[in-house]
């Protein structure tokens, strides 16, 4: 039951940050932070699909969670779920076609790294 | 274009602090209203109307917001590291406010965040290859 709510968080999380910076890519970068612009974007922005897909994968990333808190200590949720840190950055290299230089490379497995020590 | 750079460091920066403190509080709150089990179903719904568990919602909604708006610039492995500073955040929190013991072992974890975070910020800009669409209309 653990791992099969590991599972589903990790894959959830992954598919629901990646779709998530796919749709806002798509929309471009949000300049103007005046109220009406802001509820602007927001209209079109629920009716990007990159985006309605990544809430609805986010929402399964949510519930698993809390599923996950009632059953495993935060000690042990944690370091798992630093799993989708390296998914989602090869993922942003090969999907999104981001420029990942070695410094990210180096920073992302660093980062790996110290979540695993923080939270074991 | 310098300044385009700096403009864009700094408007990255406000945003990653929003994003950081939005989850890592949002995260604490939503933990202090969690009942020990959810039994049934239907509380993983009505847990979330209990006032700390509502503040968290609140706040991870705030969070969602602002990780979207700073998407719409930066590169997810850009804030994918930058972002992560928040577990050190829960640690020092830990510490300072549970007065909870820091090991060597998790000072070497924060060193190692700290690290990353610095070479990936430090180390290249927030956007490297963004297709700028066509019809996005206040361009520079």
């Amino acid at each position: 039951m653990k791992w099969l709510l590991i599972g589903i968080i990790v894959a959830s999380t992954t598919a629901g940050e990646v779709l998530q910076a796919a749709g806002m890519r798509r929309h471009g970068e949000i300049r103007d932070f005046r109220p009406g612009a802001i509820g602007r974007a927001l209209t079109v922005l629920v009716r990007n699909r990159f985006v309605i897909a990544a809430l609805a994968a986010m929402a399964v990333s949510f519930f698993a969670y809390l599923g996950l808190l009632t059953i495993a200590e935060l000690s042990f949720a944690v370091p798992v779920t630093a799993i989708t840190y390296v998914l989602e950055t090869v993922l942003a290299k090969y999907i999104l076609k981001e420029h990942v230089n070695w410094l990210r490379w180096a920073g992302a497995s660093l980062v790996i790294c110290g979540v695993a020590l923080v939270s074991l | 274009m310098s300044h385009e750079q700096a403009r864009l460091r700094l408007k990255t920066w406000i945003f990653a602090g929003v994003v950081v403190f939005s989850n890592v509080f949002g995260n604490f709150f939503l933990k202090r209203g969690m009942p020990p089990a959810l039994a049934r179903p239907i509380e993983y719904i009505t847990v979330l109307f209990h006032p700390w568990a509502t503040l968290g919602v609140l706040l991870l909604i705030v969070w969602l917001m602002s990780r979207m708006t700073l998407l719409s610039w930066a590169d997810l492995s850009y804030v994918l590291p930058v972002t992560s500073v928040g577990y050190v955040l829960v640690a020092v929190a830990g510490k300072v406010l549970l007065n909870e013991q820091i090991t060597m072992k998790r000072w070497t974890g924060i060193g190692l965040i700290v690290a990353g975070v610095a070479l990936v910020s430090g180390g290249s800009a927030p956007q490297t290859a963004h297709p700028r669409p066509k019809t996005a209309g206040a361009g520079p």
